[in-house]
């Protein structure tokens, strides 16, 4: 138990997936200007990208791993993760027509996520999780990225009530705020030597 | 293992795979349908679906979606224009006064002749600037400053400044709006394309008051609303205001206006009137 939550907090703060691994960008600057808009990303992501790491967990240790095809896994994580997006928002469109609606447009922009399908690879290729492992290592992700994402668009909307110079209006100016929002979190990396000693000490 | 195996394994994986989630798809889809309008598919169809997000909606999906709520007017994608317009009006059955095109149109004729300047204004080159500084640029406090706020923020370029007042380009203009918006004095409106007969002058002072601070003025004589036939031009105040609905650019209120600040009608739309 106490594995899988060094887990969460090493994925969702100290490798950090869009402030320290720098995916997932497109959305994490797309979707910021509001609060409410980020945080239902957020949610969203969480959702999928939980899923997903369990789903590509699965397929990977009974499907791929047995049969040698490990080299095929990108494609089939693709396949899978799109498809799965698709189901979701089916879902959601029947069930839950408000949060379908304030996702709008980027619900289906998630499928070409790559930090999604990068937390998916990563799970078996650079930290080698067991699925339930995976499972808790997307979860921790996404997290990750929701805090990312709350917290810039948090700084966006107090950015645009200020006079800021006119050669970083727009665009530049949160480029900055992301930059220094990502040396901050470096902060996070001294904790990384302390959660890896505990993880070898938890053991399997 | 040997190669074509490996081959072979590798296809047959994928398609099964394939198959599983396709099947998923199609069960999904099956139990989680929520019936549509067919006119917003119809709609959909007729959108250009760049999903650029010019018309202020999420994407095309949105977009079309409002369309069929009526929640948004059927111009209202900027890309696709007249053409677009056109076909979603003919699945919304919109009559075609709706769909004409609107253009922006600045309301304000005072030059800098006609207006005189009040002096050499030195600082940011942009109308809300200036306003926000209590600075005009013209004796006349409601008129058009000339800065260009509107120039720069306008995406077709159609706005030229010409002797230190904004003209809009009907041909250019696409109805964003954004001057509209822009325009500190709020003197730019959009207004139907074949619609050429307006009031050019948003200052609402007495006669003698606009007279000092502009020839080109509106100075509130009435003369145009007793010449008018059609119920088309009605006094707001010590302003004149064209009603675009009733007005059928006859041309007659403009011929009479002694300052000559109602704008002609076109010759090509006279000839179609």
């Amino acid at each position: 138990m106490i594995r899988l939550i060094l887990i969460v907090i090493l994925n969702a703060l100290i490798s950090n997936v869009v402030l320290n691994q720098f995916l997932g960008i497109c959305s994490f600057l797309g979707v910021s200007q509001r609060i409410n808009a980020s945080a239902s990303l957020g949610a969203a992501v969480i959702f999928v990208m939980t899923i997903a790491s369990a789903v590509a967990s699965a397929l990977y240790s009974l499907v791929l791993h047995p049969l040698g095809l490990d080299f095929m896994k990108m494609i089939i994580f693709i396949l899978v993760i799109a498809a799965l997006v698709q189901i979701v928002e089916m879902f959601l469109k029947k069930k839950s027509p408000s949060v379908y609606k304030a996702l709008g447009i980027y619900l289906p922009l998630i499928t070409t996520n790559c930090a999604v399908l990068g937390i998916a690879i990563d799970n078996i290729d650079k930290f080698g999780y067991n699925f339930i492992e995976s499972v808790f290592s997307g979860f921790g992700t996404a997290v990750g990225y929701t805090i990312a994402i709350v917290l810039l668009a948090g700084i966006r909307s107090r950015v645009v009530e200020e006079d800021i110079p006119r050669p970083v209006r727009g665009a530049p100016i949160v480029m900055l705020a992301a930059a220094l929002m990502s040396i901050a979190f470096m902060g996070f990396s001294e904790l990384q030597p302390v959660i890896e000693t505990a993880l070898k000490g938890v053991g399997q | 293992m040997s190669a074509p195996l490996i081959i072979l394994i590798t296809t047959l994986v994928i398609t099964a795979i394939g198959i599983v989630v396709g099947a998923g798809l199609v069960f999904t889809g099956k139990k989680f349908h929520v019936p549509v309008d067919e006119r917003e598919a119809e709609v959909r169809e007729c959108l250009p679906g760049n999903n650029c997000g010019a018309c202020g909606f999420a994407g095309c999906d949105a977009a079309a979606a409002a369309i069929v709520a009526g929640d948004a007017p059927v111009n209202v994608c900027p890309v696709g224009g007249g053409p677009v317009a056109e076909k979603i009006g003919g699945i919304m059955g919109t009559d075609a006064e709706i769909l004409e095109r609107q253009v922006a149109f600045v309301r304000c004729k005072g030059t800098c002749e006609a207006s005189g300047l009040q002096g050499n204004y030195v600082g940011i080159n942009d109308c809300r600037s200036a306003v926000l500084g209590g600075v005009n640029l013209k004796n006349c406090d409601y008129g058009c400053l000339g800065l260009g706020s509107c120039v720069s923020v306008c995406p077709q370029g159609a706005i030229k400044l010409v002797d230190g007042v904004a003209v809009v380009n009907r041909k250019l203009c696409v109805a964003c709006g954004l001057c509209v918006k822009t325009c500190p004095k709020g003197l730019i409106e959009l207004v139907p394309e074949s619609k050429f007969v307006a009031v050019q002058c948003m200052n609402r002072d007495k006669g003698p008051q606009v007279k000092k601070v502009c020839s080109a003025g509106c100075i509130g004589c009435t003369l145009c609303t007793r010449q008018c036939e059609f119920d088309a031009i009605h006094m707001d105040g010590n302003l004149a205001r064209v009603t675009y609905e009733n007005c059928t650019q006859c041309g007659k209120c403009a011929e009479k206006c002694p300052v000559g600040v109602i704008t002609p009608p076109c010759p090509a739309a006279r000839k179609e009137a």
